[in-house]
């Protein structure tokens, strides 16, 4: 293995590990850093000669030691002095072990610290998969379709807010948790939903955001084992994951649930998030990423598209909009209610919320699908024209158009 | 009577930190402050942080929404202000959650910008 693959190989393993740890050692998210930077370019240089045992460990070290050439070089941190009297204590010391739970306790405040409410959400996004993602500027820029220079610019801004407004380095209290737990867990969701359907481009998954978010969801799952929405989460995610090799055709047209070929499906992802599903059910705090997981459990089950439970997921949906009372939400349950009960019954909610999501082109296609249904050929062809004009990605509009030419024959 | 001044101004317009021109601004406020030292009226005042460190905070029916960046409203006018000292912007948000006016209106937390209490040498 060369220098360069280790490097990155531990870059993508640890960076998250080895830079939480230096944030309480030296308190100064930007200084810690600096420092890891610097010892992955040492490490470029040291690891050609051959690369230590413990990659992980030699990082932190060296990092550490980078950490107190910059406080002792740099006037602007003159002011730390107690840091660096405490670093070069730790110094001395070489061989610090560092206990598993003193360095998850230092991911979390890092977790959270990143997906603070005072960031700007794209920002939370950006920062989370910069520090704990171990993802580069340029693939995050490239992941969110921004120009380098606009993602390194909105992460130094952060940084810079992170310092200046004293966003602490803390796992929230009780009183606050609930709030910033959620804002924790949108942020991995939104990584996941920006892999999964890229809302702009030509791909209909792209993998590595999706596998990102599904590996920060493992790891808040670890850390709190006890939060049945983070389990909730990391389950919804699982499941739809394991349907990505049926999501699209040969071509890379975009195949839906019903049309999938079934044994595409990572049956083993699926017996980990419907287990998942369970345990989070059992806790006994029923949230929205738990509900949608179940639904997701109940498709994924289904040996084929006609043996899929509609009347359990129409009563899931039900309990979802009591929890989430989105136009979204609703649109979802009148799908399942026109599995379950007809394409009428369907018709008649979606018909109650056409104010609301005019805009969204999922709205037309699924009335598309159940005028078509219905034989109403004109009807299905004008909502799938609408559809076709508001879809932002060009999978779904190439699904369209084919669908546009099937009825149109 | 008691008068609270209130600075506006465009931010992006300011002269760069450590410059002369901004040399020059500090030192035009700490003239101002010593001259109403002087008259005894100042009961005090501070600089604040850029706009990027803002904070806004929101209580609607029981649900705190916090969110990134200045108060940018113009239907609503400003109307009052507390200084408060804690520890850090998580205090912070929790005081502006409990203060009345986050619950129909909008409070803004920004940190307070530490300007030494006497203008630095050589400006």
């Amino acid at each position: 293995m060369d220098a360069r693959k280790a490097v990155d190989d531990v870059f993508r393993a640890e960076y998250g590990r080895v830079l939480a740890t230096l944030i309480r050692q030296v308190g100064d998210f930007e200084l810690a850093e600096d420092a890891v930077q610097d010892a992955l370019a040492a490490a470029l240089r040291h690891w050609s000669r051959g690369i230590p045992q413990n990659p992980g460990a030699w990082i932190t070290t060296t990092a550490r030691r980078k950490a107190i050439d910059r406080l002792r070089r740099d006037a602007n941190y003159a002011h730390k002095l107690e840091a660096l009297q405490y670093l070069v204590r730790l110094q001395k010391d070489d061989d610090v072990e560092l206990s598993e739970s003193a360095i998850g306790d230092d991911q979390l405040k890092l977790i959270f610290m990143c997906c603070h409410p005072a960031l700007a959400p794209e920002v939370r996004v950006a920062l989370t998969l910069r520090t704990l993602g171990g993802l580069t500027t340029p693939e995050i820029a490239k992941a969110f379709l921004t120009s380098e220079s606009t993602m390194a610019q909105r992460i130094v801004r952060a940084k810079r807010k992170i310092k200046s407004a004293g966003i602490p380095y803390v796992v929230p209290d009780d009183r606050q948790l609930p709030e910033r737990l959620g804002a924790v867990l949108a942020v991995i969701y939104l990584i996941f939903n920006e892999g999964y359907r890229a809302s702009y481009g030509d791909e209909v998954v792209r993998e590595d955001l999706a596998a990102e978010a599904i590996r920060l969801g493992r790891l808040v799952c670890h850390l709190m084992p006890n939060e049945p929405e983070a389990v909730g989460l990391l389950a919804l995610m699982i499941l739809h994951h394991a349907r990505r090799e049926a999501r699209s055709g040969a071509d890379g047209s975009l195949v839906l649930l019903p049309d999938q070929d079934r044994s595409l499906w990572d049956r083993r992802a699926i017996a980990e998030g419907a287990a998942l599903v369970s345990r989070a059910m059992e806790m006994g705090d029923r949230g929205p990423y738990q509900v949608q997981a179940a639904i997701a459990a109940i498709h994924a089950e289904a040996q084929a598209a006609e043996h899929t439970d509609w009347r359990e997921i129409t009563a899931l949906y039900a309990e979802l909009q009591l929890m989430m009372p989105t136009p979204v939400v609703a649109l979802n349950r009148a799908v399942a209610v026109a599995m379950a009960r007809g394409p009428e019954a369907g018709l008649q909610i979606m018909a109650e919320l056409a104010d609301d999501l005019d805009g969204y082109h999922l709205f037309h296609s699924a009335r598309a699908d159940l005028f078509r249904r219905l034989g109403r050929v004109e009807d299905a062809l004008a909502c799938y024209r609408r559809a076709i004009e508001l879809a932002g990605n060009e999978a779904e509009r190439a699904f369209l158009a084919s669908r546009v030419r099937e009825l149109s024959e | 009577m008691k008068y609270a001044l209130l600075i506006y101004g465009d931010e992006s317009e300011a002269p760069a930190p450590d410059s002369p021109e901004a040399m020059a601004v500090m030192k035009s406020y700490y003239d101002f402050t010593n001259a109403i030292n002087e008259q005894g009226i100042n009961r005090g005042g501070e600089a604040l942080d850029s706009v990027q460190t803002a904070t806004c905070v929101r209580v609607r029916d029981g649900q705190t929404m916090t969110t990134d960046g200045p108060y940018a409203e113009t239907k609503e006018q400003l109307g009052g202000f507390y200084l408060i000292d804690v520890d850090d912007l998580d205090a912070a948000l929790e005081v502006a959650a409990r203060l009345p006016g986050s619950h129909h209106g909008t409070v803004e937390v920004r940190p307070v910008w530490e300007v030494p209490e006497n203008m630095p040498e050589g400006g």
